[in-house]
């Protein structure tokens, strides 16, 4: 392949699939769901919704509402699966993509905008929805994940982790860590890396010469790649390592292969490093068309149906939008505030001075 | 003379340094196609090809620690950290092994790698994308520590930087790379551990470097309105210290206050002001101040103008030293 060519769109073998681009659905040996119908409307639901929030987000940045915003475009259907293989007693631990797994695990999508915007650097209590805060520095929550798991290991619990993370974070020391150390203390985790192709603007090939979910075979676990853009997939492959793990089985690597749609936050420019074909061939496997396709071609879905989910992400935009404004900024003695467990003598006198300062030019 | 912005100069400072050896590379995420993230590394693998321009796998690590082999083979590697958040990964292969290895020879290795970091606030980004971690490094033996200003220095100091044996530690401050001013080309800039005079004063003495030079400029200028003549200090290089032009013009104003973004709690200004309080003693009208970040972590942006040092912070300050 020479670096020019649309990447990963020819399909590639090994890939666990349910439901193909067309919105067929198909068998896998090893890997089967049962849905109902109301499930199944309601992972599309899920997936309009969230790409909703996310275009909303990029409108909020571009009009400058938002510092960056690091879309999810292409990759619903990675996140809901995975987020709805989740249980209540499980745990994420996201990267600062997420946005459908925070969708998932209930956090308000207006508390994921407060970092974006520049009003705090996390804004929700992760252990109210068992989802933690997002992790900008790659490939740090991996370990965390490990650890966390480990904890439920000891306490004898029936949950799991999952840890997300990009194709490129695959590269990081931490997250080869935390491959070890998941490996020999058999730990509860899912790894869930979803490889979209790039790394800002280095392709897949800057990072690995063999699959992704190779790896972990080397680290003593199972690997499995599946297909990112089938929700059915992720949703069953998912629940299947999640399940492993909570029956003392181990870790699993899931390598959901994926494509990111969009740059890579507001602040890039794809177009500097790759081809615009690429997109449109991967337009063709979209994770919201396909379900569609699958919903009207097996009558399970109306028109009536698609117009009230339309209408609902329109209304959902308009909220998230009109709450997002309305977010207060905070007030400087935030900057001290939440440092430290107690009561910290240095930043107790530097706020005063500092409340002092600011108080004189109000005078 | 050419009109540059300071990514642009330091652009054309690394081109030259490569022009001129062949065995200096360039390293890092997005540096090739993309030319970085700040675009100073622009165009520089499309001339010099993948093998002198490396898209590096994600791992800070594995950046300096490959750079450091590099080295030991004989090439002179320029890694770029994209952000200052993301050299911490990389401090074990920074502290341990880069800044060490040369003694532990006796003096027979030299590892000339820069470690281009952009540091600082000031463009409303997310966290870890607006840190100043000097104080980490200038704490550190065996690495020399260097910060630019201004695009002239920019284009001078890179050069400096790759023709030097010592590991150095470069900082860029991101929130300058747009600022524009007079370049040139042809010269060759002060010796990389020189300080200079930005401005020449006589009232009291402000110390900065990177980001801070401009606003102690700043603050200078607006309070010549005052009638206050402020000497402005940009030290380039924070280790070594140019202590031999701190001490003169200390000596000469009496007042001295040192400006950085870093927190001051144990930062890099404490040593300034240990170093003058001994030298200048019998000098001083007033103690040495300092202004800079808080004991807190970087704020969210929102917060950050609270949190920076700017031209009001800093005259508040020199009026205190005056007050004594
Ligand atoms: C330790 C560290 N180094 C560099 C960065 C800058 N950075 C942010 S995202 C990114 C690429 C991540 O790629 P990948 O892991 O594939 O995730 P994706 O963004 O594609 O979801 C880089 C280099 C960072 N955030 N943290
Ligand atoms: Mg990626």
């Amino acid at each position: 392949m020479t670096s020019d060519a649309p990447r990963g769109v020819d399909a590639p073998p090994e890939l666990v699939q349910l439901l193909t681009p067309e919105g067929e659905r198909v068998e896998h040996p090893d890997y089967d769901i049962e849905l109902t119908d109301e499930e199944v409307r309601s992972l599309y639901r899920d997936l309009v919704l969230v790409r909703r929030i996310d275009l909303e987000a990029v409108a909020l940045q571009r009009q400058g509402e938002l510092g960056i915003w690091a879309s999810l475009l292409g990759q619903e259907a990675a996140q809901i699966g995975s987020g709805r293989a989740l249980t209540d007693a499980d745990m994420a631990f996201p990267t600062y993509r997420e946005h459908g797994v925070a969708w998932c695990r209930d956090v308000d999508p207006v508390r994921l905008l407060g970092l974006f915007r520049g009003v705090n650097h996390g804004g929700w209590d992760p252990a109210e929805h068992n989802f933690h805060l997002y992790t900008i520095v790659i490939g740090s929550q991996t370990l965390h994940a490990v650890g966390y798991a480990m904890g439920i290991q000891r306490d004898g619990a029936e949950a799991a982790t999952i840890a997300y993370f990009g194709d490129g974070a695959t590269s990081q020391g931490d997250v080869n860590e935390s491959f070890i150390w998941a490996s020999v203390f058999n730990a509860p985790v899912v790894f869930f890396c979803q490889n979209n192709q790039w790394a800002i603007s280095e392709p897949l090939e800057k990072q690995s010469k063999i699959p992704l979910y190779k790896r972990a075979s080397g680290f003593g676990f199972p690997g499995v790649r599946v297909d990112g853009n089938d929700v059915f997939a992720c949703l069953a492959v998912t629940r299947k390592a999640l399940q492993n793990a909570r029956e003392g089985q181990g870790p699993t690597l899931i390598e959901a292969f994926t494509y990111r749609m969009g740059a890579h936050t507001t602040s890039d420019d794809p177009t500097r490093y790759r081809v615009a074909d690429e997109l449109e061939a991967w337009k063709l496997k979209d994770p919201i068309e396909r379900l569609k396709a699958y919903l009207f071609k097996n009558q399970l879905a109306d028109q009536e149906f698609f117009d009230k989910v339309d209408a609902e992400a329109d209304a959902l935009g308009k909220d998230v939008r009109r709450r997002c404004l309305e977010l207060p900024d905070p007030e400087p003695e935030a900057l001290f505030q939440h440092v430290y467990a107690a009561q910290h003598s240095l930043l107790d006198e530097e706020r005063d001075q500092y409340l002092t300062y600011l108080a004189g030019f109000e005078r | 003379m050419t009109t540059l912005t300071l990514a642009k100069a330091l652009n054309e400072g690394l081109r030259r340094s490569m022009e001129d050896d062949s065995k200096v590379l360039v390293m890092g995420e997005d540096v090739g196609k993309l030319g970085g993230v700040f675009r100073v590394t622009d165009g520089l693998q499309k001339d010099f090809g993948e093998d002198r321009v490396i898209d590096t796998p994600l791992a800070e690590s594995g950046i300096i620690g490959t750079a450091i082999g590099l080295a030991l083979r004989g090439y002179r590697p320029v890694c770029e950290i994209q952000f200052d958040g993301f050299v911490f990964p990389a401090v074990n292969q920074i502290i341990t092994q880069l800044a060490k290895m040369p003694l532990r020879s006796l003096g027979a290795l030299k590892l000339p790698v820069v470690v281009r970091i952009p540091c600082g606030g000031g463009i409303g980004a997310v966290e870890h994308h607006s840190e100043s971690p000097e104080a980490y490094f200038t704490h550190t033996a065996g690495l020399r520590v260097v910060a630019c200003s201004n695009p002239a220095d920019g284009y001078s100091m890179i050069q400096e930087a790759i023709r030097a044996d010592d590991p150095i530690i470069f900082f860029e401050p991101k929130r300058r790379y747009w600022d524009k001013s007079e370049v040139d080309l042809t010269a060759t800039g002060l010796p990389l551990d020189q300080a200079r005079v930005a401005r020449p004063g006589a009232d009291i003495t402000l110390l900065a470097y990177g980001p801070m030079v401009k606003t102690c400029l700043e603050a200078a200028a607006a309070a010549a309105e005052d009638g206050r003549d402020i000497e402005v200090i940009d030290l380039r290089s924070l280790n070594p210290l140019d202590m031999g032009m701190v001490a003169e013009s200390v000596k000469r104003t009496g007042r001295c206050v040192v400006v950085h973004e870093a927190p001051v709690f144990t930062g890099y200004g404490a040593e300034l002001a240990a170093r003058i309080t001994e030298q200048c003693f019998y000098h001083l009208e007033s103690p040495v101040l300092r202004v800079g970040g808080f004991s807190t972590p970087y704020p969210p942006s929102r917060l950050e103008e609270y949190y920076l040092p700017d031209l009001d912070r800093v005259l508040d300050t020199v009026d205190r030293a005056f007050a004594y």
